[in-house]
């Protein structure tokens, strides 16, 4: 393989795992989040409105993570630092 | 495919200028422009017009989430954290409109934004306090903590920035790739989908940065009257 290639296949293959790593684990961190959010809700209804407006902001935190990886995947595909090495 | 509004150029006359700041000059103009026509016919007694209706439930709704989540009297807060709500929501709700590219989309905008948030915290802080109870917040409780404070304040702006811009670019981005292989329903569920997000987006981000402002300030109270022995 030259060096291009080298670098295009890397680059696809590390912008593919990124996302689904990163979109996994951030799911379930959420999946955990929402879970426990509606089980206080379930146990104290008056709190609704406390308890929810947390659980977004602590949403927006756990989705950083994953909105991190979707912005490395796209400078890894659409701006890929290495290409100047080879081009 | 274009990653960012920044990269699409329009001249107007000798001025090259980018499709960001088009579009941002026209959700400032709306903005204030709605404003202006709708505060025309304001009056303190019913019957009020719609459009102060609307006006008014907005206000209302902004100055009721200050209060719950700093906890503080929320008419200092009202003006910033609801030009940004305003702000940002707008240029979210617009991105169905065909051709519009929501500004919020940029990394520029979005990281003049979290700027805005990183100097406002600050500022509210030693408006409420003065600067050197303010400044000595950041030796508590050990001068140790001065670099993680100062980082920490330096990652949220990042985050902040990085969170607006990548939700927003993401859900433009999910359409234009929608309509290359499915052309018919799927790019409309989306965007229905992306209104959603934006209007949660906006949300969270005025939320944020409303819960930034508070703990500094509150952090900067805390220290000045835990001598009284009182822990507000």
């Amino acid at each position: 393989m030259t060096d291009m290639s080298i670098i295009a296949v890397a680059s696809v293959i590390g912008a593919a795992l990124t996302v689904a790593i990163g979109a996994g684990l951030a799911a379930l961190a959420e999946g955990r989040a929402v879970a426990q959010a509606l089980q206080s809700i379930a146990q104290q209804p008056d709190e609704t409105n406390s308890i929810s407006r947390t659980m977004f902001v602590g949403l927006a935190m756990i989705e950083t993570s994953g909105i991190y990886c979707f912005v490395i995947a796209l400078i890894l595909i659409f701006a890929n630092p290495f290409w100047s090495a080879v081009t | 495919m274009t990653l960012s509004p920044d990269e699409i150029i329009y001249a107007i006359g000798p001025l090259q200028v980018s499709a960001t700041l088009v579009f941002t000059w026209l959700v400032m103009a709306l903005l204030v422009g709605a404003a202006l026509i709708a505060s025309r016919r304001f009056r303190p007694e019913p019957p009020i017009g719609r459009a102060q209706l609307v006006f008014e439930a907005l206000v209302t709704f902004v100055l009721g989430q200050i209060r719950d989540v700093t906890r503080h009297e929320p008419r200092p807060y009202l003006p910033f954290a609801g030009t940004l709500f305003l702000f940002i929501l707008t240029s979210n709700l617009l991105s169905v409109v065909p051709g519009f590219q929501p500004p919020t989309g940029s990394l520029s905008t979005a990281a003049a934004l979290a700027l805005a948030v990183f100097l406002a915290v600050p500022a509210f802080g030693i408006a409420k306090v003065g600067l050197r109870r303010y400044l000595r917040t950041y030796l508590e409780p050990t001068p140790l903590m001065l670099p993680f404070t100062v980082l920490g304040e330096i990652t949220r702006t990042l985050a902040l920035a990085v969170r607006l811009f990548g939700n927003v670019m993401s859900s433009s981005m999910l359409v234009a790739i929608l309509l290359l292989i499915a052309p018919l329903i799927f790019p409309v569920l989306m965007q229905a989908l992306g209104l959603l997000f934006g209007v949660l987006q906006a949300y969270i981000f005025t939320v944020l940065a409303l819960v930034y402002i508070a703990s500094g300030t509150s952090e900067a109270e805390k220290r000045t009257t835990r001598g009284t022995g009182e822990i507000s």
